[in-house]
């Protein structure tokens, strides 16, 4: 198989030391099992991520995607541009269609741009993508599960994909009430999906966990009641935000509403490593703070 | 009211549905909502509205410019993309939202201590400072952001929770002095000048 190469957005949360720091871990291993190069680009900055509008506005939040697009067109190009991040994702997205559809917009934004020594030319529609897309369009449902060394047999886990994955773009030919393809990546992988887990497009409270943390908790709350109403023995996502919310605030949680949960959350690029052999590092399961136990199990096999 | 919001109130002739088309994001939508609730009922946090989307919409076009946006309604919004998806009249809906709280944070009007807007603004100078979000430094600014003694309670509160973030090396006591960034930061800085003031410039130019 030919190398595959991305132009890659890794976003803030996916650096060393940072909160999602073993999703980059376990996406590294991924590739490495599917021949997926990923072209960081150089110098890219925040996105500001979906809470950024308060203080930011509509061109400046605008023009910091503008900067990584430009970057990113500049220093890899013909390279369609891949974020692991849901937020990240969403706002390139976002701004690289609304600038392509909006000549002023495109004109205000390379006045900004200008200002940094870049330019955005149109038209350069560039090819914004979740990480997700390109397991699922470029490389398809067998090709992964070719790659499998290690199933993830007697594993029930239940497919959290949260919403900024899922909405308003979602993965072509997927629905937004009851999207598929985390469930058909588990059972690929040779685990048990729960397709009919009723939260899997929940909202975790995303960045409101931080400023009404009450109110997101309760959220959460019934994202892990139904998982372990389910008999999941984890739950698995696609986003940094959803990850952490669902993980790290489970003693919290439990302290607030008297329950007992310690359901462990991993990202797909973690179960993947594993079932193609990568040890438990390698996944990032050193990340969990909630041990992903059937999973190291398997990763040292 | 701040001056800026009453020579807005002046230039618009107190048609609020006008100001808001000229000034918000997506605010030309407005007048499309056909007041179906589809939206309300959609939202994760809909219970804690005072006013939901469908009935903000409606108080805009009624008007209602100094309920709507003193109101702390807006900043419920959770990024979900729930309504939009729904809204069978294809409203942008969640960045109407964000528009109107942005809008309302501009002109001061918004709640002084609403824990989002200030989240927010909280968030913009993080990542703005540097170019990429410090993390360990949006966490202490979110805990010390009512002073010292109460940021000391919060803290503690959230020790657990800390310790094991670093234990798992997803927080970096480190980033405290200075943490990741763009090379280039007086660039970043200069584009996001620049667009500031071009919104600015926008936001005083003459009524149509």
């Amino acid at each position: 198989m030919a190398k595959k190469e991305y132009s890659f957005y890794p976003g803030c949360s996916s650096q060393k030391g940072a909160s999602a720091s073993n999703l980059q871990t376990s996406v590294d291993a991924m590739c490495d099992a599917l021949d997926i190069q990923l072209n960081e680009i150089p110098d890219w900055n925040c996105c500001s991520a979906s809470i950024g509008y308060g203080e930011g506005g509509e061109l400046p939040r605008i023009a910091l995607s503008a900067r990584n697009l430009a970057l990113s067109e500049e220093h890899n190009p013909g390279q369609d541009l891949v974020a692991t991040c849901a937020a990240c994702w969403l706002a390139t997205r976002e701004a690289a269609e609304r600038l392509n559809d909006d000549n002023q917009l495109m004109a205000e934004a390379n006045q900004a741009l200008a200002a940094a020594g870049l330019k955005l030319e149109p038209p350069k529609p560039q090819r914004v993508r979740h990480m997700v897309e390109v397991l699922i369009e470029d490389l398809g449902f067998d090709a992964l599960g070719e790659k499998v060394q290690r199933p993830l047999e007697g594993i029930k886990i239940a497919s959290y994909i949260g919403c900024q994955t899922n909405r308003p773009f979602g993965i072509a030919g997927e629905s937004f009430e009851n999207p598929v393809y985390l469930d058909k990546l588990v059972d690929t992988l040779g685990g048990d999906s729960i397709p009919d887990y009723e939260k899997k497009v929940q909202c975790c409270g995303g960045a409101l966990m931080f400023s009404e943390p009450e109110k997101s908790q309760e959220l959460v709350k019934g994202i892990l009641e139904a998982a372990h109403d389910n008999g999941a023995d984890m739950i698995v996502t696609p986003c940094p935000l959803c990850q952490m919310n669902t993980e790290v605030y489970q003693d919290q949680i439990n302290e607030r509403h008297g329950t007992s949960f310690n359901m462990p959350v991993v990202y797909y690029s973690q179960l993947m490593s594993v079932a193609y052999g990568k040890n438990a590092n390698q996944a990032g399961l050193d990340g969990q703070i909630i041990k992903a136990t059937k999973l190291e199990e398997l990763a040292k096999k | 009211m701040s001056d800026m919001s009453s020579a807005v109130v002046e230039k618009y002739h107190n048609d609020f549905l006008k100001e808001v088309e000229a000034n918000v994001e997506e605010g030309e939508w407005v007048r499309m909502c056909m007041q179906c609730g589809v939206c309300s009922g959609s939202c994760p946090l809909g219970p804690h509205w005072a006013h939901p989307p469908q009935e903000i919409f409606m108080m805009i076009r009624a008007g209602k410019r100094e309920e709507v946006l003193t109101s702390d309604s807006m900043w419920m919004c959770t990024s979900c993309y729930n309504c939009i998806v729904r809204c069978p009249r294809g409203l942008p809906i969640t960045h109407i939202m964000h528009g109107l709280a942005h809008y309302a944070h501009v002109l001061d009007l918004a709640p002084k201590n609403q824990p989002t807007r200030r989240f927010s603004k909280m968030f913009w100078d993080n990542i703005t400072k540097n170019g990429r979000a410090n993390e360990l430094k949006l966490g202490l600014s979110l805990y010390f952001k009512d002073g010292f003694g109460p940021g000391v309670k919060e803290a503690l509160k959230n020790k657990a929770l800390g310790q094991a973030m670093m234990k798992t090396k997803r927080m970096n006591p480190m980033e405290f002095f200075g943490g990741h960034g763009v090379k280039d930061k007086s660039g970043l800085h200069a584009m996001l000048e620049k667009a500031r003031e071009i919104e600015e410039a926008k936001l005083k130019r003459p009524a149509n």
